[in-house]
This record gives structure tokens, C-alpha cells and sequence, in this order.
């Protein structure tokens, strides 16, 4: 049986581990092969590990173990030039690219007025000029084909105002503006522009320390298990978090030609949150 | 009596435009100003920017109004400079209430050939030179414990996807999160915190040339007559644009005690353009 991104070639950015990873199998599985991108180092202003060559490898394991094709390169979506060569190697080696996953993007946490001006610039340049980037190198293959389907992830986070991590949120809503800008100026080119919004994820940007005090200031010395509560009250549904694989479900869905009419949404996998009225 | 008795207010791109407007309409509330514009040019934006004249031009109508001002010529992108600006300005007049973080500036091309230093100008202006307004504010707001109120210029590219305007768009929709999140850390100060939206407005950032053949790429040096009815196209209310005064207004009604209980609001001042999209 034919795979629902049958034949197709996808840049996935950030796909060393977590989400991207999971995107990148995802659609191998049904079908497509990958051009996977991660910076595979560490960044300044984060608290938690990137992460790395070893990391993107086993992506690239795991994509060819589904029978599919993989091109890795280690890459910072704050570097326009390398970024476009990578997606042009990759281009090269695959045959073609249609489908545009902006995935790449970290978490850091102050109040707004704390927040130092590293941590904002750091924030802004990877979540989302680095998408911009993305979808900047990617674009002149998608117009002259006249066909493809970008998924920028951003998060709840770009529709609702979470407090203790302006920057992210600031950079989140913009990426929901980018998709905006983007999907009027493709979609006469039959582009289209979309964006999953994710509640919390269980990934290693947010399962660590730095996040378990966050979430429980009561506690000296919290785990994952101690946030379960708290995490699952923000939710609307009762769940702490959702899967990396409920993510890329929604990516598959925006990816693939079932939503050929689909452009310019931002699809939440929320579990509710940004809808949720508190009583 | 003026609705705002006693305050004082920083006003970012203050030296024209939306900047100036909403300085003298609070002045004429009875707020006294603290008035900050870059007054230079910045590289990739298409048209002139406002210069000390025209700072000087505020300060005059502020003065006859009968309120006091402090003037300064800091660029927001550099919380430094604005850092400097503002202590001045609450060294001379006693306290600060209000934040308006107006300044902003737009370029504008499709997405995919936004050059590097259009994209950085844009939203370090736009998006990080807010933040450090704000920045700079809440400390000084604080202070008194009285509460207060910030207001983010945003746009009706804060709310819809306007094609030519990536950088732009991103920016002010950046500005709607930066707002809901300042909004939920300082409204137990009781600081509220609100973004304006307004479509076309009869300013020198949408009144000059470039901005004439964006609109009419067809024709061959268009004025503003000729934008008049591409630009009254994008608006349900017939008209092409709303004035400063318009926006000033809206601005003067979310900082007073009138919207007391406003905080996170997207307020449109577009003649319903937002609508359309």
C-alpha cells in the first residue's frame, strides 16, 4: 500500500531527537525520504543539552530502517548560507523537495522584564528567524514546481500568553504571523502554509530540572513524576502532556494531500489547552 | 480635570505620526510626557524616519497644552540609551504610569527575498525595542505601587498575514504574545498591559512614495491621490485611512482609569479592516 507522503522528500529541521525525530520517521514511514537538519551542539542561554551528532545519526538510523532515503547535515538555522546548502545537498541527493517541517526551536524561562538580552536574541533568532530561514531556502524549489506543503511548528504558546517565558511566546506568536505572510504570498503558487500548536511534549526541552522547579517551586529537588498534576491542570483534556507521535500525526495530515486545501491554520494538538476557560 | 491627572507617560517614536499625536492627547489629559524618538535614519527602511525638528515640534505642542515634557533622542533598540532617557525623565517629573511603546518602522518584500539586515531592522525595532520599553517601564512603574498601564503598537498585521510584510507581520504578531504574557506577570501589580491595532493611518510611515509604489506597482510615480482608493479597498468604513488622532484616542481611553479593569485586550482602530481577512 501506498504511503500518504508517497515519494515525496522533506527538510525537517531540529531532527536530532524529540519532535523532529518523530517527524522525520513519521513520514518516512509513510513514504517520504528526509533531508534531516540539527545544530548538534549547544546553545548559550538554554539550561538543558542540545542535541548531537550521535543523536542526528540515530535519527537517520531510524529513518532508513523504515526503507526510506535520509541526508543529514549538522546545521544552525541562524546560519541562512549553510542552511541553503544543506537543503540544496539534500535536494541534490534526493530528487526533489515538497514537503517543509520548522521544527527547530529551544525553550528558556524568566519573567518578562528579567529576561536578559541574550536570552531574548537567542530566542528570537532560532524560533523564529531560523524559520524563516527554513522556509527561505526551501521556497525557490516549491515555487518552481508550483506544489508543496510547509508545517511551521510553533506552539499553544503562539496563541496564548503563557507567563515566565515572554521571549518564547513573542517568537511563537510571530512564527503564527510568519505562517500568515507566507501563506498569502504561496498560496497563488498552490503553497501551502500551516502550523501545529502543541501544549507540553514529552521531549528533553522541556523534561528537566530547570522546567520540574518551574512547575513545582515548592519542591527542592522535582522529577517528572512530581509535574504530572500540575502539567495535566493546564491541560483541558486530563492528560500532563502529549506524545511526540500526536505531533507528527497532525504534521503527517498538514503534509500530506489530504489536506490539499488546508493552508493558513493553526492546528492545535493541545490537549485543550488554549481553549480552556479556568473556574 | 483631564482623565490623566498626575501622570506621567514614556512614549516611544514620539517625534511625528502616531508618536506625536498620542504624546499631546495625553498631555491633554493632564499627563505629563517623557518623549523618546531615534530622530535618524536606519538603512533599510524606504523612507525618512522623524528627526530632532520634529522632536522639537512635539515638545512644543505638549508645552502649549500646558503639561511638561522631557525630550530625548534614544533609539530603542538600545535599552541603554533608553535607560538613560527615561530616568531623566522621571528625575524631572517625579514618577512614571504609562508606557505607549509606539516606535516601529516597515520595510517591505516578499518573504523569501527579505534580506538579513531588513528581517534584523524590523524586528529589533519592531518586537525587541518594545520589549526593552517595556523593560525599562515596569521597574519605574513599580516603584509606586499604584499600578499602571502599557500599551504595545501592534498592527492589524498583528492579527492577519499581509503578504509583502513577513518581517513586519512577524514582528506585531509577536508583540500579541509579548502583551498576554506581560499582561498575566503584572496584573497581580495591577499593571495592565494592552496591544492597538491600527490598519492605515495618515502618517509619514504610510504617506511617502515607496509606500505609493507598493500600492501602485503598475504606475509611474503615484501619488496619494492614487493610493487613496487602493487603500480605501482594504477598509469596510469609506475611507482610505484614520488619522493619528484616531489611534491617540484609543491610546488615551486604555491607559486611563476608565479601562481600569482592560488588560489583554487587541484593541482594532483599522475602520474594520481587520474584518476582511
Amino acid at each position: 500500500m501506498s504511503g500518504r507522503v508517497e515519494g515525496k522528500v522533506a527538510l525537517v529541521t531540529g531532527a536530532g531527537r524529540g519532535q523532529g525525530r518523530s517527524h522525520a520517521v513519521r513520514l518516512a514511514e509513510e513514504g517520504a525520504d528526509i533531508i534531516a537538519v540539527d545544530i548538534c551542539r549547544p546553545v548559550d542561554t538554554v539550561t538543558y543539552p542540545m542535541a548531537d551528532a550521535a543523536d542526528l545519526a540515530e535519527t537517520a538510523r531510524l529513518v532508513e530502517a523504515e526503507g526510506r532515503r535520509v541526508v543529514t547535515r549538522e546545521v544552525d538555522v541562524r546560519d541562512y548560507e549553510k542552511l541553503a546548502a544543506g537543503v540544496a545537498d539534500g535536494i541534490a541527493e534526493l530528487g526533489g523537495l515538497e514537503i517543509v517541517v520548522a521544527n527547530a526551536g529551544i525553550a528558556s524561562y524568566a519573567p518578562g522584564h528579567e529576561i536578559s538580552d541574550a536570552a531574548w536574541n537567542e530566542m528570537i533568532d532560532i524560533d523564529l528567524k531560523g524559520v524563516w530561514h527554513s522556509i527561505k531556502a526551501a521556497a525557490p524549489t516549491l515555487l518552481a514546481q508550483r506544489a508543496g506543503s510547509v508545517v511551521i511548528c510553533a506552539s499553544a504558546a503562539g496563541l496564548i500568553g503563557s507567563p515566565g517565558l515572554a521571549h518564547y511566546v513573542a517568537a511563537k506568536h510571530g512564527a503564527i504571523g510568519l505562517m500568515r505572510a507566507f501563506a498569502n504570498e504561496l498560496g497563488p503558487e498552490m503553497i501551502r502554509v500551516n502550523a501545529v500548536c502543541p501544549t507540553q511534549v514529552d521531549t528533553p526541552m522541556i523534561m528537566h530540572g530547570e522546567v520540574f522547579r518551574m512547575f513545582r517551586p515548592d519542591l527542592d529537588n522535582p522529577t517528572k513524576d512530581d509535574i504530572v498534576e500540575v502539567s495535566t491542570n493546564m491541560n483541558l483534556l486530563p492528560v500532563p502532556w502529549v506524545e511526540n507521535r500526536d505531533v507528527s500525526n497532525a504534521v503527517l495530515f498538514l503534509a500530506s494531500d489530504e489536506a490539499r486545501y488546508v493552508t493558513g491554520l493553526p492546528l492545535t494538538v493541545d490537549a485543550g489547552i488554549s481553549v480552556k476557560v479556568a473556574v | 480635570m483631564g482623565k490623566l491627572d498626575g501622570k506621567v507617560a514614556l512614549i516611544t517614536g514620539a517625534a511625528r505620526g502616531q508618536g506625536r499625536a498620542e504624546a499631546v492627547r495625553l498631555a491633554e489629559e493632564g499627563a505629563d510626557i517623557v518623549a523618546v524618538d531615534i530622530c535618524a535614519q536606519i538603512a533599510t527602511v524606504p523612507f525618512a524616519l522623524a528627526t530632532e525638528e520634529d522632536l522639537e515640534e512635539t515638545v512644543r505642542r505638549v508645552e502649549a497644552t500646558g503639561r511638561r515634557i522631557v525630550a530625548a533622542t534614544a533609539d530603542t533598540r538600545r535599552i541603554d540609551q533608553l535607560h538613560a532617557a527615561l530616568e531623566r525623565g522621571v528625575t524631572a517629573l517625579g514618577r512614571l504610569d504609562i508606557a505607549v511603546a509606539n516606535a516601529g518602522i516597515s520595510s517591505w518584500a516578499p518573504a523569501v527575498e527579505i534580506t538579513e539586515e531588513q528581517w534584523d531592522d524590523v524586528l529589533e525595532t519592531n518586537l525587541k525595542g518594545v520589549w526593552n520599553t517595556c523593560k525599562v517601564a515596569v521597574p519605574e512603574i513599580r516603584r509606586h505601587g499604584e499600578g499602571g498601564a502599557l500599551v504595545l503598537t501592534s498592527s492589524v498585521a498583528g492579527l492577519h498575514g499581509y503578504a509583502n510584510l513577513a518581517a513586519y507581520t512577524s514582528a506585531k504578531h509577536g508583540l500579541v504574545g509579548l502583551m498576554r504574557v506581560l499582561g498575566m506577570e503584572l496584573g497581580p501589580e495591577k499593571i495592565r498591559v494592552n496591544t492597538i491595532h491600527p490598519g492605515t493611518v495618515n502618517t509619514p510611515m504610510l504617506l511617502n512614495d515607496a509606500v505609493y509604489e507598493l500600492f501602485c506597482p503598475d504606475m509611474e510615480k503615484p501619488t496619494e491621490a492614487d493610493i487613496r482608493e487602493v487603500a480605501a479597498g482594504l477598509n469596510p468604513m469609506p475611507t482610505p485611512w484614520v488619522e493619528a488622532s484616531d489611534v491617540a484616542n484609543a491610546v488615551a481611553f486604555l491607559v486611563s482609569d476608565d479601562a481600569r479593569f482592560i488588560t489583554g485586550a487587541t484593541l482594532p482602530i483599522d475602520a474594520g479592516e481587520n474584518l476582511i481577512n
